[in-house]
């Protein structure tokens, strides 16, 4: 088993904001082509990799869906050399104050967003939470030089360097979902050694943190027989200790809910038990919050699954993962394409509905 | 162009109500379009050029309005609104149904004059007596019904939103002589019940990218002080809002087109709402999208108010964008 | 021996990096003073630490009677200290000095000796409710991350990672306050200034209560005093109508003088005699509005018989979060002024 590290550090320092994510997309591209038989990306930027399988053709696919698209913000107007922003995907504003970032502006800016002193804003704003339209970056730069290098519409993403901590884990931005392309890099490494008679659709998706529009219209392209999204969860940490949060490190989830096919659940299920991968059961009851919602209802329909790669402090510059779990889901997910029979879509039931 | 305008914008077409807008349209680009056709949910699709790349330019006909929901003994019609219609806008103004009636909009006795009611609290009096001698049943359909007003550089109507995008794309349709680029000029219908025409018409035509023409909203008022969009400094070019994020390409197209032709424009980054371009994307295989904005300021209110040189501005981007033959890359990496 | 000024070139820049990037919470400030140490030793008299951990370093003068003159820099840096070990590496922690808990959301931070790396977590956007992201987050439900298998103990104490860069014509980084003001009295000390007797503190525990400063100042028993520290430029535009009279200090204006704060009221000599050698060398500066905030002058002013001070500090925005901003041409200009104040100083300023 190669060391994945090196490779998820690489990922998480490419920007490669939602509709923006050519950079990371190069990175990936670089890492697959020797994996897989074809590279090709999407009308809207997501990438494709097919790796054929040794079935006769016509062959069925499987797609194998990874957002690589990361959250961060935009400039929405500069004052006086200050920043405003806006957000790309979902952003909690607390967690921005001190943030290290990069202006993506006429060149490269680093900067940091910054609290503006209270008495600047409206009294109404200034308890509690200050409201992200508050909120500002400053790069150090003289307003002049400021105003003049960034636009209304610029990028800016952020910079916190990768950082491991003990035990195992790596601490950074953006390790959502770029952990799940890593997994799904780690599949396709062990695929080259153990043969599968269905192609394999490797998809690094784009926009899903803002639209899910990049699962749903490359699903619509590819039209695969089966879709399995592969997307971070919350592992239990502070703030997260309910039903919703699987312990770090401690294996993947595998997604149960209106989503995901429970046929496709049982089979994973029972491969995990038979690998001895732990896995537990992430109950989604409406969305499941992936791209595996979009792929679901592409063309006349494809039975979806997702796995779950715990993850801490989700949507913050400082999101935690365990390594221990991407090996564990690429290794399922290897395992669970290598033994795909030719007939298996045939054999989908709803028999195992209540049989979990 | 103001003539247009004002057609446009003293027709009366709620959404899923275009019958009337869709017909002045027609009549107005007749002559224009190499192809002309109405599609399943209403649409109107004008194509031009053959060959080409396939480019779907989209302006929504249909606008904000009011649907009867009861009418009383007393003949009072209860109502609710048909796409973002706000209660603040509402009290003393007229309305107009599709048939024609018009009626004030009243508010419940009790309600205090400093207090923002919902709309169940208003009611529309079509000056009936009684439930029977009523015009208006449960289900009819109206539009806001004010005066268009010329102030030289600035115009106001209701409708605006978007009519004034239907009066870009129809003055670039006619401009458009001839074009190396396969164009659909698409005229569509329910934007401001979920971008729904536009959805279905992109599906149907498939084409290779696309823009919608549609107004922005505007920052350049008192208290108004998150947006970075004002009137007269030119048509805006979308780089975000509230539903999408343009294709990149798409903005750089865009913004290279205007630069080489000296046309002014604004970069724009919209907090809240989307257009038509929203539903233009996630179709098919996916589809890169962007928007040509025409800042507007008191956007679904009765008086939208644009600037007469960002029209004409958003009319010499549209047709800069579509006579030369498109080189946009957009096929794979 | 030439009297040459204080240098303020590459070199200079990086030293003000190395105590950037050094941890100093109050309390535990061995590591920057180490650094400091390290870097005095060859040019003062006499040095020593005391028993709070303060450096004092003298710099004898010529003549009969010089004015003892002390030159008072905190090394000292807010922070935090692991109070509770939640297990899985996560930990409970205070604050020590004056962080607005609104900035430690989402952070990464050292902890210890060893600067061990650790990140403060924030519960999933996706968990929580548009109610409580109106809420500031509070210092009680954060916790430090420093991995499942972390071996650090309770009591330690930790701040924001180091995070300098120098960006022109500004430095970024976490605890501008106050390694700005060590790093100038550094390079005071390399200068020779044989018209007083030089007393140089390092304090300890200024953010906490002034509380070095006062030790320093009663063993000195100095003339009078000079602080160097930095200060806030509030100098940010306003979101909603009217103007920024409140600014506190504004970048780029030049060391900000102190007239009056909350702890003291500057020697008005001083005050008059700081913006003379300012006018005069054109070295810009400006006064540091009147207000609440203090530094250690606070702590000498009172000190024994009590002694004349002045604070003269580098503006920096955004002071006691994870990254502050300063121009680097008010820490050269503020270095230059104490140079140019403290070799014009004779008995005669106190008359």
């Amino acid at each position: 088993m190669t060391d994945i590290l090196p490779f998820l550090k690489s990922l998480i320092s490419a920007p490669g904001l939602s509709a923006y994510e050519g950079p990371v997309a190069r990175v990936i591209e670089e890492k697959w082509k020797p994996l897989v038989d074809e590279v090709s990306t999407s009308r809207l930027g997501s990438l494709h990799g097919l790796k054929k399988g040794s079935g006769k053709p016509p062959r069925p696919s499987i797609m194998i869906a990874t957002h690589m698209d990361a959250i961060g913000l935009m400039v929405t107007k500069v004052v006086d050399g200050l920043i405003h922003l806006d957000e790309i995907g979902g952003i909690d504003v607390r967690i921005l104050p001190g943030t290290p970032v990069i202006v993506h502006g006429i060149r490269d800016l680093p900067g940091v967003i910054v609290l503006p002193p209270l008495k600047t804003l409206p009294e109404e704003a200034r308890d509690g939470a200050i409201g992200l339209r508050h909120l500002l970056v400053d790069t150090g730069l003289l307003p002049s030089k400021a105003e003049s290098l960034v636009r209304v519409g610029d990028l800016v993403s952020f910079n916190t360097a990768p950082t491991e901590l003990s035990g195992g884990v790596l601490s950074g931005h953006s390790l959502d979902n770029r952990a799940s392309v890593a997994a799904l890099t780690i599949c396709l490494e062990e695929l080259q050694t153990r043969s599968h008679l269905w192609d394999v659709w490797a998809v690094a998706t784009a926009q899903e943190e803002e639209t899910l529009g990049g699962a749903a219209t490359s699903a619509f392209h590819l039209e695969p027989d089966l879709g399995i999204a592969v997307d971070v969860t919350f592992a239990k940490g502070p703030g997260a200790d309910g039903w919703e949060a699987f312990p770090l490190g401690k294996g993947p989830t595998l997604g149960w809910g209106a989503n995901l096919h429970p046929y496709l659940y049982k089979k994973f299920k029972q491969l995990a038990d038979k690998l001895e991968i732990p896995v537990a059961m992430e109950v989604t009851p409406a969305h499941s919050g992936t791209d595996a919602y979009s792929i679901q209802i592409a063309r006349a329909g494809i039975p979806t699954m997702v796995i779950g790669i715990p993850l801490r402090y989700m949507h913050t510059p400082v999101e935690v993962v365990a390594l221990k779990d991407l090996q564990r889901a690429g290794r399922l997910l290897a395992e669970f394409i290598g033994g795909l029979e030719i007939d298996f879509v045939s054999k989908i039931s709803w028999e195992a509905e209540d049989g979990q | 162009m103001k003539q247009l305008i004002q057609k446009l914008t003293d027709t009366f077409s709620p959404s899923g109500y275009e019958n009337a807008i869709r017909d002045v349209i027609r009549a107005e680009i007749k002559g224009f379009a190499d192809e002309l056709r109405v599609d399943a949910l209403g649409n109107l699709i004008a194509r031009r050029g053959r060959g080409g790349r396939r480019v779907m330019v989209a302006a929504h006909m249909d606008e904000i309005g009011l649907m009867a929901t009861h009418v009383d003994d007393r003949g009072f019609v209860r109502f609710t609104g048909i796409g973002g219609v706000y209660p603040r806008n509402l009290p003393g103004g007229r309305v107009r149904f599709v048939n024609g009636t018009r009626g004030v909009i009243g508010l419940d006795g009790g309600v205090s004059g400093n207090d923002l009611p919902p709309l169940e609290k208003m009611f529309i009096d079509a000056g009936a007596s009684s439930k029977d001698d009523c015009p208006i049943q449960t289900g009819d359909v109206a539009a806001f019904e004010r005066p268009f007003l010329d102030f030289g550089n600035r115009l106001v109507a209701k409708s605006m939103d978007d009519r004034i995008g239907c009066a870009v794309a129809i003055e670039a349709l006619r401009a458009l002589k001839s074009t190396p680029n396969e164009v659909y000029f698409v005229f569509t219908t329910q934007e401001e019940v979920g971008t729904r025409g536009a959805q279905t018409s992109a599906y149907g035509i498939d084409p290779e990218f696309g823009f919608s023409i549609d107004v922005t909203g505007w920052g350049d008022t008192p208290g108004q002080r998150d947006f970075d969009i004002a009137l007269g400094k030119g048509p805006a070019i979308k780089i975000r809002d509230g539903g999408m994020l343009s294709d990149p390409r798409i903005v750089d197209w865009m913004t290279a087109a205007a630069e080489k032709n000296k046309i002014p424009y604004q970069r724009e980054v919209l907090l809240g709402g989307t257009t038509d371009a929203r539903a233009m994307q996630l179709v098919r295989g996916g589809i890169p999208v962007g928007c040509v904005s025409i800042p507007c300021r008191y956007v679904h209110s009765p008086s939208e108010m644009v600037d007469y040189g960002d029209v004409q501005n958003a009319v010499k981007l549209v047709l800069a964008l579509l006579r030369p033959a498109v080189k946009l890359q957009l096929a794979g990496a | 021996m030439a009297n040459k000024a204080p240098a303020t070139g590459a070199a200079q820049i990086k030293s003000l990096e190395r105590l950037c990037r050094a941890v100093g919470v109050s309390g535990g400030e061995g590591e920057v003073r180490q650094i400091i140490l390290d870097e005095i030793r060859s040019s003062v008299d006499e040095v020593k630490v005391d028993a709070l951990g303060n450096i004092l370093a003298t710099k004898k003068g010529r003549g009969a009677k010089p004015l003892r003159v002390m030159l008072d820099a905190h090394m000292d840096e807010v922070g935090f200290m692991l109070v509770a070990d939640d297990g899985e590496g996560l930990y409970r922690f205070k604050i020590i000095g004056g962080i607005d808990p609104r900035n430690l959301a989402g952070k990464q931070v050292v902890v210890g000796r060893e600067h061990r790396p650790g990140v403060i977590g924030a519960k999933p956007i996706h968990l929580t409710t548009a109610d409580e992201r109106r809420k500031a987050v509070a210092e009680e439900v954060l916790r430090i991350d420093l991995g499942p298998e972390s071996k650090i103990k309770v009591g330690e104490r930790g701040t924001f990672a180091p995070n300098f860069q120098r960006v022109d014509p500004s430095l970024m980084s976490k605890s501008l306050d106050n390694r700005l003001g060590v790093s100038i009295l550094i390079e005071l000390l390399r200068a020779n200034y044989p018209n007083i007797d030089l007393c140089a503190a390092f304090t300890v525990q200024e953010e906490i209560g002034l509380r070095g400063a006062r030790v320093a100042a009663q063993f000195f028993q100095p003339d009078l005093a000079i602080v160097m520290d930095a200060t806030p430029a509030n100098d940010l535009p306003m979101q909603f109508e009217g103007d920024n009279v409140f600014y506190n200090t504004r970048l780029g204006l030049g060391p900000a003088i102190y007239v009056s704060n909350s702890s003291t009221l500057d020697d008005p000599r001083l005050v008059h005699f700081m913006q003379q050698v300012a006018q005069k060398a054109g070295i810009p500066f400006q006064i540091r509005q009147p207000g609440g905030g203090g530094t250690d002058a606070g702590g000498i002013q009172r000190a024994g018989a009590g002694v004349p001070v002045v604070s003269v500090s580098v503006p920096h925005r955004y002071t006691h979060s994870a990254m502050s901003v300063a121009r680097i041409a008010d820490w050269k200009n503020t270095l230059a002024l104490l140079h140019g104040a403290i070799r014009q100083i004779t008995p005669a300023l106190l008359k």
